[in-house]
């Protein structure tokens, strides 16, 4: 396969697993600071949206106040900030374009599809609220469905694991940035833990990956801090966390080693990363530092994009 | 301008018959059924991502090209004769241009004037001398036809550069299929769909001696902003080979070779949709970043083929469009099948007088021009375009010809007021590869959808229909 094709599948998906990671960021916001401000007290939580976004920075050098219009506008539609949701559709739809032959019908479709959607319904933003939780839904389809297609359809060769990476890549991302941005309400420092504060704001961590149902399910009891830390970093049964995106990630560069026969630094850089979490333990963590944990993580995942792409897509 | 011919009720309204089938239909179908069921066709075409950008606006802008339900139908019997008559042009195109980088006969027999080919931006002196496996040079020609009577096509251009358009020839095929099968129920058109089989086939068996028994074929493309993207990237999946862009692609010991996620992979003929000038940034346009620096140094060392040859653009000049039939008769000795349009050369004093007197009446192309743009169409033109093109012809006439303006024929269309004739032409595909050359049988018919209009170019507002040769 041309290496260029390969980078377009990686990068295809990485923005479509983007879009949805912040359309599910935006729902999370929204849903704490649509609750009385006795149980959100003085946190910005537009703010905290930005920074798990990754895009504080870029924001705050064109505006002063995070307020919902503004980070949501930001965040969703802003055509100057290149990871806006309508930027990485349309980033996505240009990489799927150019590597048409690479992808099946159905995976097109989608994605084309959800482009002229953008460019007919959502051109001009959104309104309402009720728009705007049509338009994050919108984005969560458009991802499932891209993501469903390419499950159902694709044949299992290079150009199906390339595009993996890049949804796992991201993803593990993603995740890590919730952790790093929210760790200060993982600790477990004093014994206010279970107020309404801290509860909704773990809730809503829980939001961003689509987890908290899975949280009940694997611990039943309720949200505890260092738990929704466990299940987000070393649970590989729970589709977005670190341990699982990382055997994820093993596993497809794995298979790419085989069908090429050869092995090199990005399967062996993978694979001691997934060790790593496979044999931590929460606690461990907790001791050594959670936040130093999570930035060494989110390091080690970045210098595995850049591995990849040395080692198959230049 | 005479009453046009009508491909569907000739002269004198009488039903020709190749069309029965296709009027009892119609006369069956209410006008809104077709008209959903164009709604339904342009869904498909937006959603299937059939489009092609215009230079000059956004790339969001993409557009359709409009496409029109009303299939045009062609006898069996009058495509064996333009079959025919496209293989013999295409043969004594490729039997030229081996003349023109080598022994020049028919220039010393002064059949074509010498400062046409030299003084000629499409002529490339890299080639002088040079074979080309298999002495073919254009392995993909497009032809374009129109048509005047019941009796008589005629060549309006010959394409044997880059010609394209056979993604909707093969897509507008599909989609007729899927939206009217019982049309074709009840008509024995002959299949089209073997088009990139033959195409794929005809590459592999040009491919140079090195080549392994395998060749390897990519096809180039200048990339996603290019106007045919959509196109070069139909046929590449069709094909089943990469869709390489210059960046792809690395020259090494005069090998040619792509960039893959394994490491270096050998390219053995490159079906190449980049003009001449944008292949190669050392030999040609230096400012090129579309192109593959040394891939002219592989391509005289003999290691890749490229289709079309390098320099075929001096066979599809307009001027020299005007010696084809000489060019025919001068290789071939034969009749030529097909005619040209009359055409006045205003290079020749006596010619370029008769066409300042007559501007009003003749269509004036640019030598070097196409997509229809810089023409001058006289009798829509007004005296102001007229008097401006005057000038233009008298500072530089080699630079034009001039053509009556034929009534070209008209085909029954969708228009706003219901079913109405509009102007068509029609473009076939000749593949020729190291011992065969063949004609799928159809075409792309371009229509011209503004009523009275004779252009039909995409770029221009024109329409596409699906084009049925019957099998008979």
């Amino acid at each position: 396969m041309l290496s260029r094709t390969a980078e377009n599948l990686y990068w295809l998906a990485r923005y479509i697993e983007r879009a949805e990671y912040l359309a599910r960021t935006i729902e999370a916001t929204l849903r704490v600071t649509a609750l009385p401000s006795a149980y959100v007290g003085q946190t910005n939580e537009w703010d905290s949206a930005l920074q798990t976004a990754g895009m504080n920075f870029g924001f705050h050098a064109k505006q002063e106040i995070a307020d919902e219009e503004s980070v949501v506008e930001y965040i969703a539609f802003a055509p100057d900030n290149p990871s806006s949701i309508r930027n990485c559709i349309e980033a996505a739809r240009l990489n799927a374009r150019s590597v048409r032959t690479a992808l099946t019908g159905e995976m097109w479709d989608t994605i084309n599809g959800a482009w002229l959607e953008l460019q007919s319904v959502w051109s001009n933003g959104t309104k309402s609220r009720e728009q705007l939780a049509r338009f994050l839904r919108f984005v969560q389809e458009t991802s499932l469905r891209f993501d469903g297609s390419a499950y159902r359809t694709m044949l299992r060769n290079d150009a199906y694991w390339f595009s993996r990476l890049g949804l796992h890549l991201e993803r593990a991302d993603n995740t890590a940035r919730i952790l790093d941005v929210k760790y200060h309400l993982l600790l477990p420092q004093d014994e206010h833990v279970g107020g309404p504060l801290d509860y909704y704001q773990w809730t809503s961590i829980l939001r961003s990956v689509s987890a908290l149902t899975a949280y009940h399910w694997v611990y039943r009891e309720t949200l505890k801090p260092w738990l929704i830390a466990d299940l987000l970093i070393l649970n590989d049964t729970l589709p977005r966390s670190l341990a699982s995106c990382y055997g994820n990630l093993v596993r497809n560069l794995d298979q790419i080693g085989v069908a090429y026969g050869r092995q090199g630094a990005a399967q062996r850089h993978a694979r001691g990363i997934r060790n790593r979490l496979e044999h931590s333990h929460i606690d461990d963590i907790f001791q050594r530092g959670l936040h130093e944990f999570i930035q060494e993580f989110i390091a080690d995942n970045n210098r595995l994009g850049e591995i990849i792409g040395k080692q198959y897509l230049i | 301008m005479a009453v046009a011919f009508d491909e569907m009720n000739g002269l004198d309204g009488a039903l020709r018959p190749a069309y029965e089938e296709l009027s009892r239909w119609l006369a069956e179908t209410p006008p809104d059924a077709l008209e959903h069921r164009r709604a339904e066709a342009e869904l498909l075409f937006r959603r299937i991502g059939i489009t092609f950008a215009v230079y000059g606006e956004a790339e969001s802008t993409e557009r359709l090209i409009p496409f029109d339900v009303i299939p045009r139908i062609i006898s069996g019997k009058e495509w064996s004769r333009l079959e025919a008559g496209l293989k013999q042009r295409t043969r004594a195109i490729n039997m030229f241009l081996k003349d023109l980088y080598h022994g020049r006969d028919i220039l010393r027999a002064g059949v074509v004037p010498d400062d046409l080919v030299f003084q000629n931006p499409a002529f490339r002196p890299e080639m002088n001398g040079q074979d080309v496996p298999h002495d073919v040079y254009v392995h993909i020609a497009g032809i374009d036809i129109v048509r005047t009577d019941p009796d008589e096509f005629y060549v309006l251009e010959d394409n044997a550069r880059t010609p394209s358009g056979v993604s909707y020839m093969l897509e507008n095929r599909e989609i007729m299929m899927r939206l009217f099968p019982d049309l074709f129920a009840r008509h024995r058109v002959a299949p089209v769909e073997k088009y990139p089989d033959e195409l794929l086939s005809c590459l592999r068996s040009v491919a140079p001696r090195s080549a392994s028994t395998e060749p390897t074929v990519a096809l180039l493309t200048p990339g996603v902003y290019n106007s045919a993207f959509y196109e070069h990237s139909f046929l590449a999946d069709k094909l089943g080979v990469e869709l390489v862009e210059g960046r792809d692609l690395i020259v090494k010991n005069d090998e040619v070779f792509m960039r893959t996620t394994e490491g270096l992979k050998r390219v053995d003929v490159l079906y190449r949709r980049l003009d001449d000038d944008y292949i190669d940034p050392l030999t040609f346009r230096p400012d090129s970043a579309l192109g593959v620096p040394g891939l002219m140094s592989a391509y005289m060392a003999g290691n890749i083929t490229l289709a079309n040859a390098v320099g075929t653009g001096i066979a599809d000049d307009k001027a020299m469009y005007s010696y084809m039939p000489d060019i025919v008769k001068f290789y071939l000795g034969e009749e030529p099948i097909l005619k040209n349009v009359p055409t006045w050369r205003c290079r020749e004093a006596g010619d370029l007088a008769y066409v300042l007197d007559n501007l009003g009446d003749l269509v004036v192309k640019e030598v070097h021009g196409s997509g229809g743009y810089g023409m001058l169409i006289g009798p829509a033109a007004t005296k102001a375009t007229i008097e401006a093109f005057r000038d233009k012809l008298k500072r530089e006439p080699e630079g034009f010809i001039a053509q009556p303006t034929l009534a070209l024929s008209t085909c029954p269309t969708c228009t706003a007021s219901g079913l109405a004739p509009r102007h068509v032409d029609l473009r076939p595909f000749v593949l020729t590869g190291s011992k065969n050359i063949n004609v799928v049988p159809g075409g792309l018919t371009r229509v011209a959808l503004q009523e009275g209009s004779l252009v039909v170019n995409s770029s221009q507002g024109g329409g596409t229909k699906d084009t049925w040769i019957l099998d008979e």
